[in-house]
């Protein structure tokens, strides 16, 4: 592995300091699970590692039933599902949590990193977006706060300038009848990269009849991952059934573009699209209505 | 420690039984040393550099930044290694290896042939330093269309890898070879094409009521040991070396490193360190070589290491293959003739396992009538290195899917298909070779009538599938010695690595002759200067060959224990016995001495006893295997969930049950990750584009049910207990089992290896495209 | 070259000290710097599980934590399952279940198993598979390495 410095700052501005002064060969640490591999790799290289670990803000995780969840963007998955009350809330970001990596990468690894990372098949990152998370960014010019799904610009490229880093998401509170579900496809039952993902969230009314709104979102099948505005439209107002789900699904599959490589082709991921979203609403469906 | 007897083992006392290994407590605890654990003062790390392409001409190398980085102690290219020749008259019929090929492996000469074929080793103080060196090693390289396909390397036009490969037509010479000087033949890819022939197959069809044939594809896959290689080499002035590595056999370490370095093999001591997994792929050398010679330029020890992606880019995987299989049988059932085209890919390299999987294809069955062509073909991919019973799986993939497919067509029941046509001891395999008694109808009875097979399976999308296995297994020379202790215990040193239980069973066999415990067997596994050559752990011929050693050694000791109480009894050998362990005068069984009561005496009574047994045994007996699968296949994935798995296994003799059904789980196992998603992916470029565990994807626990066993014992009349080895078998019927599952399941026959989601999507879609058309 | 740093850690209930660079990871200073070689490397990229180690009571691949990042930090390894009495009930589960073969994945699975049992002492076979999935095995095909888990649960469980 290429030689770097290491730093660990333990407050915020200290941290924002270090990475503004190194610039883009700068990078910060958090879980390691993914920086650490593509250094090995020589995919990336920097001068500074900045462990943000011990900075509070990006460890914070407070949640309540009014005002929602500030994740730290460096809190490790474990620590989510563990929750138990954060993980009745927000079941879809647990579903990717939980399904990041194996037992060992979940200790380290943590949501906001995934998001950082902005791979195409980041599994947490369709459950935030459907849950209409935000990101909030800290930098040397101060602080500014956009929409998970604006985050991610290219393959493993996002919209943080040079010195900033990400400090937290934040997740709305759970609305009534609402819920989330995220699925991804993968060859084997576990360790894998998603060949297509798919977070869906819905709320319904009282009666469960109807859908009063929805957002549908995607991995692996575009250079980011995907908000799918259109599927949610077409479901909101709608009353809940197959054929409902099934304009949904085709919206979804609409709005992929994939791209044909080694863990999938074109078609393959297109029409998993179809399935995961069928797959995921009906799941959140069912979570929303019990 | 507590020893727990099975219930059915009644003619011996240690064998058949389950006691705790030997090298247990070492592995549970970390203690064990592998090949990478070996730490020494003033260890260098080497690192190899390796070709970024498939195909491609060395202009010229220049490594003097590499030498000048600080920390830097030592480069070596191909010119740092002996140059043996690879020609095919310096070649003895029978020859495993070319080492001239394998020198050319090891080290790239003018050409590298594949992505990940190494062209340099650097020494440094530590590995981050060596790996920076690497990128500053300047290589220009002519880069050559590479070769990737079997079709494309069998064309007439295609671009050669070796300019002087011959062809031969030989199924007894597998390394290939390289022309003579003055022979002026044309170069090829085709490093082999022979036919085994048997009967008279027109005849065959004509008599044949159904007949089937079908092409098949097998991608590459990897032995996948979780141990990567690593080498440690000492190079003493006075040219005495020491290596430390992990392997399935120091012997072949030794003799292979001392070719490529050119040294006598007295020169080199292999220190066999516990192996991480090898199935195969540890029987030839890659880095031992290279730390030798880092160690020799630097005059200090060198420690070398893969990366996971060196292990899959630049060591054998098992070959890719083509086989097109054509079968006739008559409405009794009875298989009139056979009709088949297996090639295989050798790599960069000649050497595939063409030849064992031509003769294994059909040698679980009673087949008159005959045809079997093999070619080995040289692309530009890793050199090919054995895998649990090379050859087989695919041969069997393509043989047991089309067997399947006409008993359906027959309407007769797949295993009593296979019992109307099994074959028993003497039947002919396609060699000529006669089969000695084997278990394969007992296997297909013992399939039939396990509750498995006829247990119902409901539910859409869910199928049954039965397959069988055949191989040959191998034997070889195998030495041992044993020296007896004061206190009762035996210290046992035999020559095969203990690869996954072999040296308990080894202990075992030693300790049934002597009437002793397993627990007071001390067993070792020696270096090369303190046992005997033995050959590889390696064609399930380790319990066997050196378990023979081990009961001749066991054998020598008796017979001196005897010769020994004789004298202190002032008798003649003859009048005294030797029984479970307890030494009797025939005539006054009042004198009697225990085995521990004699070893306590020997330094006083004429000094120490050890024994020893050296031995290249035959009857080695082939094994066969067979398997139950339930699937479930999501028809809007493609994705396969294995339901249910039962594994039988034709296995002599269980030595130790427990290591017996560990190999059958584990071949199994590796036998479903080969039928549902391991494959090396290369894009056009050659590029191996997954060469990863995330992306290899081996089974995790996840992917599994419990893997069932049926041990079915049919004594082996080549071995005292009537064991046979049982190493590899397993690893043959699960992807034609599988596949043969998932055409109950949704009707469609997949005739492509992996069986992965994406590619039975892709048959889903083509069966509805036609059903539409 | 950057600078060694100098760490402090604790390391199977023992103050530990020790130097190295910010590239090597805490899987190198197990092996080359304190020679504590039960510690596996398989991949070295997070996806085999043999080098898992405990790291402040969750399991992690060391191959993917830096060694300066175990500063102040409490490290379980293989070293440290066994007493110099006896062996772990884990670890006796193992022997006795046959549960390894080649044995390079045994103190991953060890050290992975022991965190399940610990957390949840009566785990069933499927919660067993999940949460081994991280370690792989190429040898057994996982069988008995399952029930050697199971086994050493309900050991544990009597002791408990």
């Amino acid at each position: 592995m290429q030689d770097f410095e290491y730093r660990a700052p333990r407050t915020l501005s200290e941290a924002v300091a270090l990475m503004a002064e190194k610039g883009e060969v700068a990078r910060v640490l958090a879980g390691g699970t993914d920086i650490l591999v593509q250094l090995r790799g020589g995919r990336r290289r920097v001068e500074r590692i900045v462990d943000v670990k011990h900075v509070p803000e990006l460890n914070e995780m407070t949640f309540s039933r009014e005002s929602g969840l500030v994740l730290g963007a460096a809190v490790p998955c474990y620590l989510l599902y563990q929750n138990p009350e954060v993980a009745q809330a927000y079941p879809g970001i647990m579903d990717a949590a939980s399904m990041i990596g194996g037992i060992q990468i979940q200790g380290r690894a943590s949501v906001g990193g995934n998001l950082c990372n902005a791979a195409p098949s980041a599994d947490a990152i369709p459950p935030l977006i459907v849950h209409g998370a935000t990101c909030a960014i800290a930098g040397p010019q101060g602080t500014r706060e956009i929409a998970v799904e604006e985050f991610c610009t290219a393959p493993g490229r996002n919209v943080l300038e040079d010195g900033e880093l990400l400090v937290s998401m934040r997740i709305p509170a759970p609305a009534d009848g609402s819920a989330g579900r995220y699925l991804r496809f993968i060859p084997r039952n576990e360790m894998d990269i998603a060949v297509a993902g798919v977070g869906s969230w819905v709320q319904l009314s009282q009666d469960n009849r109807s859908f009063v709104s929805a957002r549908v979102a995607l991995a692996s099948v575009a250079p980011t991952p995907l908000f799918v505005e259109e599927a949610g439209a077409r479901l909101a107002g709608r009353e809940v059934n197959k054929e409902a789900i099934e304009d949904a699904a085709q919206a979804a599959m609409d709005a992929a573009r994939p791209i044909s490589d080694m863990r999938g082709t074109i078609q393959q991921r297109r029409h998993l699209v179809g399935v995961l979203t069928r797959r995921t609403l009906e799941g959140a469906i069912a979570r929303a209505t019990n | 420690m507590a020893t727990t007897t099975e219930v059915s083992s009644s003619e011996y006392n240690v064998v058949g039984t389950r006691p705790i290994r030997h090298d247990g407590t070492e592995k549970v605890t970390g203690r064990a040393r592998y090949s990478a654990d070996i730490q020494l003062p003033g260890l260098l790390h080497g690192r190899v550099l390796r070709s970024p392409h498939a195909h491609a001409r060395i202009l010229s190398m220049d490594v003097s930044k590499a030498e000048a980085l600080a920390g830097v102690k030592a480069v070596v290219t191909s010119a740092d290694f002996a140059k043996p020749s690879g020609r095919v008259s310096d070649l003895t019929e029978g020859a495993i290896h070319n080492m001239g090929f394998m020198a050319n492996n090891v080290m790239a000469g003018d050409k590298a042939l594949y992505k990940g074929h190494a062209v340099a080793a650097v020494a440094a103080t530590s590995p981050h330093v060596a790996e920076e060196a690497l990128g500053l090693i300047e290589v220009q390289y002519e880069v050559l269309p590479p070769v990737l396909t079997l079709e494309v390397a069998m064309k007439d036009d295609a671009p050669v890898l070796h300019e002087r490969l011959k062809s031969l037509a030989n199924p007894g010479l597998r390394p290939g070879g390289l022309m003579d000087d003055d022979d002026t033949g044309e170069s090829t890819n085709i490093a082999n094409h022979f036919v085994f022939e048997s009967g008279d197959i027109e005849q065959g069809f004509k008599e044949a009521d159904v007949v089937v044939e079908r092409e098949f594809d097998t991608a590459s896959v990897h032995q996948g040991y979780i141990e990567p290689h690593a080498a440690t080499a000492v190079w003493n002035a006075d040219g005495n070396i020491t290596i430390w590595c992990s392997s399935q056999g120091q012997f072949a370490m030794r003799d292979q490193t001392a070719r490529l370095v050119g040294v006598p093999v007295s020169k080199i001591k292999v220190i066999p360190m516990e192996i991480g997994g090898g199935f195969g792929g540890k029987t030839i050398v890659y880095l031992e070589p290279v730390a030798a010679a880092l160690a020799k330029k630097s005059g200090q020890p060198v420690k070398v290491a893969m990366s996971r992606s060196d292990v899959f880019q630049g060591t054998g995987p098992t070959s890719g293959t083509h086989i097109r299989v054509k079968m006739g049988a008559n409405k009794q059932g009875k298989i009139t003739a056979v009709d088949a085209t297996l090639a295989y890919e050798s790599g960069a390299f000649p050497g595939s396992p063409a030849i064992p999987g031509s003769l294994c294809m059909l040698s679980a069955y009673e087949v008159e009538n005959a045809r079997v062509e093999g070619y080995d073909v040289v692309v530009n991919k890793p050199k090919a290195a054995a895998y649990r019973a090379p050859g087989s799986p695919a041969s069997a993939f393509a043989a047991e899917s089309v067997i399947d497919e006409v008993a359906g067509k027959l309407g007769i029941d797949p295993v009593e298909f296979r019992m109307l046509n099994g074959a028993t001891e003497g039947t002919r395999r396609i060699n000529g070779v006669r089969l000695p008694r084997i278990g394969y109808m007992e296997l297909l009875r013992a399939a039939k009538d396990h509750p498995h097979y006829s247990a119902p399976l409901e539910g859409p999308n869910r199928g049954r599938g039965f397959a069988t296995g055949f191989w040959g297994n191998g034997t070889g020379p195998a030495s041992a010695v044993a020296s007896v202790n004061s206190d009762g215990s035996v210290s046992l040193v035999e020559g095969s690595p203990d690869i996954g239980g072999n040296r308990v069973a080894l202990a075992m066999q030693f300790a049934e002759v002597l009437g002793i415990a397993a627990e007071d067997v001390k067993p070792a596994i020696g270096d090369t200067d303190s046992v005997g050559f033995t050959s590889n752990t390696g064609g399930s011929g380790a319990t066997f060959k050196s378990g023979w050693a081990c009961y001749e050694a066991a054998h020598d000791i008796k017979r001196q224990l005897i010769e020994r109480a004789a004298k202190i009894w002032e008798a003649t050998p003859e009048d005294v016995s030797y029984t479970d362990g307890v030494l009797t005068h025939n005539s006054d069984p009042e004198l009697k001495l225990t085995f521990r009561q004699i070893a306590a005496r020997l330094n006083a009574t004429g000094g120490p006893i050890s024994g020893r047994g050296n031995v290249n045994p035959r009857g080695q007996g082939p094994a066969t295997a067979g398997c139950i699968v339930d699937v479930e296949v999501d028809p809007d994935t493609g994705k396969v969930d294995i339901l249910r798995f039962t594994i039988l296994q034709d296995i002599g003799k269980a030595i130790h049950p427990s290591y017996v059904e560990g190999q059958m789980q584990g071949g199994a196992v590796q036998g479903i990750g080969w039928a549902l998603n391991e494959e090396y992916v290369y894009n056009d470029r050659g590029e191996m584009t997954n060469s990863s565990f995330l992306d290899y994807r081996m089974p995790t626990s996840l992917d599994l049910p419990m893997i069932d066993t049926v041990m079915v014992e049919v004594p082996n009349p080549g071995h005292p207990f009537g064991m046979k080895g049982v190493g590899e078998v397993a690893i043959v019927p699960p992807m034609p089992a599988i596949a043969n599952a998932i055409h109950d399941a949704i009707g469609i026959r997949m005739t492509s290896l992996p069986m992965s989601p994406g590619n039975i999507l892709e048959a889903i879609w083509s069966q509805e495209e036609n059903g539409k058309a | 070259m950057a600078k060694k740093a100098h760490i402090e850690t604790t390391i199977n209930g023992e103050q530990v000290e020790y130097l190295c660079e910010p590239r090597q990871s805490l899987l190198e200073v197990l092996r080359d710097v304190l020679e504590m070689t039960g510690t596996k490397e398989g991949c070295n990229d997070g996806n085999c599980g043999a080098c898992t180690v405990v790291m402040d009571g969750r399991i992690v691949n060391s191959c993917l934590v830096l060694g300066v990042e175990a500063e102040g930090a409490n490290i379980e390894t293989i070293e440290g399952v066994a007493t110099p009495e006896s062996l772990h009930p884990l670890q006796q589960s193992f022997l006795q279940n046959a549960a390894l073969q080649c044995g390079i994945c045994t103190p991953g699975f060890i050290l992975a198993s022991k965190a399940l049992l610990e957390r949840e002492p009566d785990p069933g076979e499927e919660r067993v598979r999940h949460w081994l999935a991280g370690n792989l095995c190429r040898c057994t095909g996982y069988d008995k390495i399952v029930k050697a888990v199971l086994e050493a649960a309900d050991v544990l469980e009597v002791k408990g």
